[in-house]
């Protein structure tokens, strides 16, 4: 594989990184706001006295996009830059 | 007592960027100084430029008042970060452009795509403009007492000052400076909330729901309307990739790793802070009570400064309160001059002098610029009196959403769009969540005292979004521009590498 080749290869799985992780913030984002928005009664189940169903869910999206930029952070810091590093090494 | 303590905060911030600012110019010049801007840095100065009063005022004002629903906003305003890191950051560093507006022209024609992307712009700045306007008209006038009209006016004025002889100096240390007051501000006032709960969150909530009904802490008080909670959320997560001022903070940083980094802190930060607000919101709705926060602002604004004083007194009041004026300060600052920028860079000199301007008159247009949106802000912020800072800047998404995030995705990601598709998007984009707006219950019923409103959504996002894709689509589809098509390769090609094989590709 060239060079040409090889950066291509690692820019669509870059791509294919950032689209799936965009994806699935959306998907946890608006299944929570559909909840919101058409199933009022189950997020306001109580879990436990004082905390309700939708407060905790609520929570955790928030939980859920620190989780997803950290994997992002994580691979593109170890694959993605360790690649270019590679690739800008070799003339 | 208040007053003493408000003044003082408000000196010593700053005091602090003053100082701050200083050494950093003396150091070197901030934005040139790239590899000096860490990521660190950097996400503490989104932080600041991001979390608003809306986010700090706003929100626990909206969930003293009405519980559950108001945290929608705190969720929605984070989610978007994710986005901006995943699609956005990144190759907007790589395009390597000064404002929103150079990234959607890169390979369309110049003008057109500038002035309608700065009637975009502008009009995401003005609404948010409005919010801290509103925001701060509350808090001096449940300061000293003035009425908010004339509240508004001051505020106004200040902020004009302060922008116009300060407002160069470091923007990024303004921010940076704020962002760490208004998190330690923050958590602050919810531990000493928390306190009287043994420190258990869940004994605040269950108080909530004691004394206010279990309701409080389920869906439905304040968006009903299912269609209604579908526009705000939508309107929430995609309107952050469409802020002019956040967008900018991008161009500036030394590589796309930087770009990364910053995100990551910027949205450790902000999550940190919305987790707060469900302290904040609830803790004020039981120990200082709804009728009380009510009575002073029926927007529920004021909700946290209560706070302050149910638990610290006089004295926390004053503290709290300098920490939401300096937020807002801070915020208008940014606010004001990417609305300059725009006005002046774009519109300006780009359009109308086609790139022939003086520095000296570059500036005059620029200072001209600060004052025609200052006195705007004036205006309309004593229009929307009496509404949720939250609510207002959760409309200034709604816009930036249908503005400028379709057309910005579409000319980075996609090979056919064209420069009458750009500026079809982005005009109807503007104009549909303005109109719509203007149809909604909030300026009909609220402040034009109708009975009826055309549109029954209080956020356009819903309608004006997928309209502005669709029309992006449909024009590129059916007027497809060659050269526009031909130059994409450029742009790929910058937007998929990082700066170090910029010169091995090219």
């Amino acid at each position: 594989m060239n060079h040409t080749e090889q950066l291509k290869a690692l820019d669509s799985s870059r791509w294919r990184i950032a689209v799936s992780l965009t994806v699935a913030m959306m998907v946890l984002y608006f299944g929570f706001i559909l909840l919101v928005a058409y199933n009022k009664p189950l997020l306001g189940r109580l879990v436990v006295p004082g905390l309700s169903l939708g407060i905790l869910l609520g929570a955790l999206v928030i939980v859920a996009a620190w989780v997803l930029i950290w994997i992002y952070v994580r691979w593109a810091n170890t694959h993605y830059d360790a690649g270019i590093a590679a690739l800008r090494d070799r003339p | 007592m208040t007053a003493f303590f408000f003044f003082l905060f408000i000196a010593v911030s700053l005091g602090i960027t003053y100082v701050a600012a200083r050494r950093t110019r003396s150091a070197e010049h901030f934005y040139t100084a790239g590899g000096h801007v860490t990521g660190l840095q950097n996400g503490l100065a989104l932080a600041g430029d991001y979390m608003s009063a809306a986010s700090f005022l706003g929100i626990a004002g909206l969930v003293a008042l009405s519980g559950f629903d108001g945290l929608i906003y705190s969720i929605g305003f984070l989610v978007g970060w994710p986005v901006v890191m995943f699609l956005i950051a990144e190759p907007l560093r790589n395009l390597g452009k000064y404002t929103f507006a150079d990234v959607v022209a890169f390979r369309l024609r110049q003008a057109p795509v500038r002035v309608a992307a700065s009637i975009g712009s502008l009009s995401v700045v003005s609404f948010y403009l409005i919010a801290q306007m509103v925001g701060a008209g509350n808090l001096i006038s449940l300061l000293f007492g003035f009425q908010y009209e004339l509240a508004v006016i001051i505020v106004g004025v200040v902020m004009l000052g302060y922008v116009l002889f300060g407002g160069m100096m470091a923007t990024t240390w303004v921010q940076m400076v704020k962002a760490v007051l208004l998190l330690s501000g923050a958590f602050m006032l919810a531990m000493m909330a928390l306190w009287r709960f043994g420190f258990n969150p869940l004994a605040l909530f269950r108080a909530a729901s004691d004394q206010y009904g279990v309701t409080v802490l389920g869906p439905g008080r304040l968006v009903s309307n299912p269609l209604d909670a579908m526009s705000l959320g939508l309107a929430l997560m995609l309107g952050t990739a469409g802020l002019p001022h956040i967008l900018m903070r991008f161009y500036t940083v030394p590589d796309a790793k930087t770009a990364r980094t910053s995100v990551s802190y910027a949205t450790a930060f902000i999550g940190f802070f919305y987790l707060l607000t469900f302290i904040l919101g609830f803790g004020a709705m039981v120990l200082v009570g709804q009728p009380a926060i009510r009575a002073i602002d029926p927007g529920g604004n004021m909700a946290a400064p209560l706070l302050a004083k149910a638990v610290g007194g006089d004295a926390f009041l004053g503290f709290i309160s300098a920490v939401a004026f300096a937020t807002i300060l801070a915020v208008v600052a940014g606010l004001t001059l990417a609305g300059a920028a725009t006005l002046s860079h774009d519109l300006w000199v780009n359009v109308v002098r086609h790139g022939t301007a003086s520095d000296k008159e570059q500036l005059r247009v620029a200072r001209g610029s600060t004052i025609l949106l200052g006195v705007l802000a004036i205006v309309l912020g004593i229009v929307f009196k009496g509404q949720n800072v939250a609510y207002m800047v959760g409309l200034a998404f709604a816009i930036a959403a249908s503005a400028n995030f379709p057309a910005l995705v579409l000319s980075m990601f996609w090979r056919k769009f064209t420069t009458r598709a750009a500026q079809m998007s982005m005009l109807l984009g503007t104009a549909s969540s303005l109109i719509l707006i203007y149809l909604s219950p909030t300026i009909q019923i609220d402040v034009l005292k109708n009975t009826v409103a055309w549109f029954p959504l209080r956020n356009p996002g819903l309608v004006s979004i997928p309209l502005s894709f669709v029309v992006g689509i449909l024009v590129s589809l059916l007027w497809p521009e060659p050269e526009a098509e031909a130059r994409f390769a450029e742009v790929e090609q910058r937007i998929h590498a990082t700066s170090p094989v910029r010169s091995a590709i090219s």
